[in-house]
């Protein structure tokens, strides 16, 4: 394997056996992230993203495939692996009742820092994270996006190579979400730190050098934020019709029109040539008596893109 | 703001304030909600959307200024007021070890909805969730979506004219929220007026106005288009780059020294995003700085800003 790759996932798969039977959580999910980049693994709540997560880590057994990080293999490599990668596992919570300081010094202590080194690291780390005014408190005392911003310092304290988050900004407030991002972007920056981020926030993939996009023990597409826009069919054209339900029944299989997908009390359609359908979409809607205010194209973001490729997988399971 | 209580609106609030000790949760905040409209609310935790709606609810009293909703006063009608009005909380009150049937009826009776009445709601609910063959699953084993439009359908039984919906699609998968988002413009259509809290960007822009809350106060509110002309200081500009990492140390350096007026450097994937006072103004020192410190640029673009760089450039400015 190259020295370039820091996690290397082969035709996964994890299954579990349930009370309803086995479920496969994680169905062949093939990846690499390359040294060095933000790789952002998105998708909802029950994708498999924390599956693939764990048993990337080796805290899960796979049931089939190849799993390694920075060429340890994930079973048989665990200790190898627990020494140069940081984690924060989805809804970690850090001893409340230690102070920020105690924390970090836990942290040091289990992933065995050295005194000296605690000494340099600890300070660099609290004031990367903006936490250098919060050493006494008591972690159970801190905001949710200080209590982030924590776990992150914590999960870099024995200075891994490689960080694996898991939905670190789940229930987050936007302000703290955009400073949790940043830090991560100073990191990668600054320290060459690789990132793995599981996440179900869509505008997320934005922070995303790559993304792979989970849906259903899937990954559907894997690529930079930019190319799994350039996925969807066509381009989009945004407008608010005066009667929502007749607009879409007339504009679902006009012509050059490729997909319809709703957004609140707008229609976003993507269409093969813009200029010319916006005129047959304007005309065919108003011969109906229905009028289009603001009608324009916009870029398809990623959730846009999203839906477009679930839909599609769906279709083609279900053989439409 | 020169404001008016008229009872002409659906909701209408006018200097509402709320302290707990020395602590104001709410500080003087006053808006209206025209009849079918869907008004958001975004902010960071403890700006003060659960407490608004829980006065608008009658819930807590406040200890300043008023309310009406539909016309009543939550603070002394709240019982009258509460047969018109719907709420969903963030944490889908549903009962787990009911199904989804049982816990319509039992929301539909809670309403006092006549038995007729009753198993009319239920036959429409469990269509406009789209719950038709999952009537008699245990709620505790269907997934996030079918949850959330459960728990909507249980909040509008009784035919609300106002709904309040308190963080309503937290984890719950892209598709599932498009259908829920449908459904709410389905019913604002019909009249309903709808003011809704968010975390999401992407929900706030669905919504025909916004409310920026922060500690208490309303910093901004108007259409998620206009928000974006008026509230952003700074423009936006979009460095695409050979090598991001390199360039994000330079720039962080700039904005460090202030050699150039950098509000804010963050890395987007393998773009930069830079705010500057002015696009046209920068863009070219921006380019030299990169270059002099042997950066290759490939392309400096201005780009519009997105509802969350306003929102943030708006709380800075607090």
């Amino acid at each position: 394997m190259s020295d370039d790759i820091a996690i290397c996932t082969q035709d996964l798969v994890k299954r579990f056996r349930t009370l309803r039977g086995m479920v496969t959580a994680v169905n062949g999910v093939t990846l690499q992230v390359r040294r060095g980049e933000t790789y952002g693994l998105i998708g909802p709540d029950g994708a498999g993203k924390t599956t693939t997560t764990r048993v990337i880590l080796g805290l899960l057994k796979r049931t089939a495939g190849e799993s390694s990080v920075l060429g340890y293999d994930s079973m048989r490599n665990t200790y190898e692996i627990r020494e140069r990668v940081g984690y924060i596992a989805q809804q970690f919570a850090l001893p409340a009742d230690l102070t920020v300081q105690e924390n970090m010094r836990f942290f040091a202590d289990i992933q065995d820092v050295s005194a000296e080194e605690q000494q340099r690291r600890i300070p660099e780390l609290l004031e990367f994270a903006g936490l250098t005014h919060f050493t006494k408190r008591l972690a159970g005392r801190l905001s949710g996006g200080m209590k982030k911003k924590l776990a992150l310092a914590c999960s870099l304290v024995h200075e891994p190579q490689v960080v694996l988050l898991d939905e670190p900004t789940l229930g987050v407030d936007p302000v703290s979400r955009r400073e949790f991002w940043n830090l991560l972007g100073n990191l990668r920056a600054e320290k060459g730190l690789t990132i793995f981020v599981c996440t179900p926030y869509m505008d997320e993939a934005e922070r995303c050098s790559r993304v792979g996009l989970m849906y259903q023990g899937r990954l559907i597409a894997h690529d930079s934020p930019k190319m799994i826009k350039r996925l969807v069919p066509g381009r989009l054209l945004e407008f608010t019709p005066s009667n929502f339900v007749p607009a879409r029944q007339i504009v679902t299989g006009m012509e050059g029109v490729l997909e319809v997908q709703t957004y609140g009390v707008m229609l976003h359609l993507f269409v093969d040539d813009v200029a010319r359908r916006r005129q047959e979409i304007a005309g065919a809607l108003a011969a109906q008596g229905i009028t289009c205010v603001g009608m324009r194209e916009i870029e398809p973001r990623m959730e846009e893109a999203f839906i477009s490729l679930i839909r599609r997988q769906s279709d083609q399971s279900h053989g439409v | 703001m020169a404001f008016k209580i008229t009872g002409t609106h659906p909701i209408e609030v006018k200097d509402l304030t709320k302290r707990f000790g020395d602590f104001t949760a709410v500080d003087h905040i006053s808006f209206y909600v025209n009849r079918g409209e869907v008004y958001g609310w975004l902010g960071p935790n403890g700006a003060g959307k659960t407490t608004t709606i829980r006065m608008l609810l009658g819930l807590l009293r406040p200890t300043d200024g008023e309310a009406r909703v539909l016309g009543y006063n939550p603070a002394t009608e709240a019982k009258t007021m509460q047969a018109r009005v719907g709420y969903m909380s963030q944490l889908f009150t549903l009962y787990n070890d009911l199904t989804a049937r049982e816990n319509i009826r039992f929301y539909g009776q809670a309403y006092g909805l006549s038995r007729a009445k009753l198993r009319r709601r239920q036959a429409e609910i469990i269509e406009m969730a789209g719950l038709q063959g999952r009537e008699n699953i245990l709620t505790g084993n269907l997934s996030g979506g079918w949850k959330q439009r459960l728990a909507l359908g249980c909040a509008i039984v009784h035919h609300p004219q106002v709904l309040f919906l308190d963080e309503p699609t937290a984890g719950v998968d892209p598709i599932s929220r498009r259908d829920f988002w449908g459904l709410i413009y389905a019913m604002a259509n019909k009249g309903v007026t709808v003011l809704v809290t968010t975390h999401y960007m992407d929900e706030a822009e669905l919504c025909q106005r916004v409310g920026f809350l922060s500690q208490g106060r309303l910093a901004a509110l108007d259409t998620p288009r206009r928000l974006k002309e008026t509230h952003m200081r700074g423009q936006v500009l979009e460095i695409n780059t050979p090598d991001p990492d390199r360039a994000m140390r330079v720039l962080k350096a700039a904005q460090e020294s202030q050699r150039l007026p950098l509000d804010e450097v963050a890395l987007y994937g393998a773009q930069i995003h830079a705010v500057v006072p002015a696009a046209e103004e920068f863009r070219q020192p921006l380019k030299d700085l990169l270059n002099a410190e042997g950066v290759r640029v490939n392309a400096i673009e201005w780009i519009a800003p997105t509802l969350e760089d306003v929102f943030i450039s708006t709380m800075e400015r607090l």
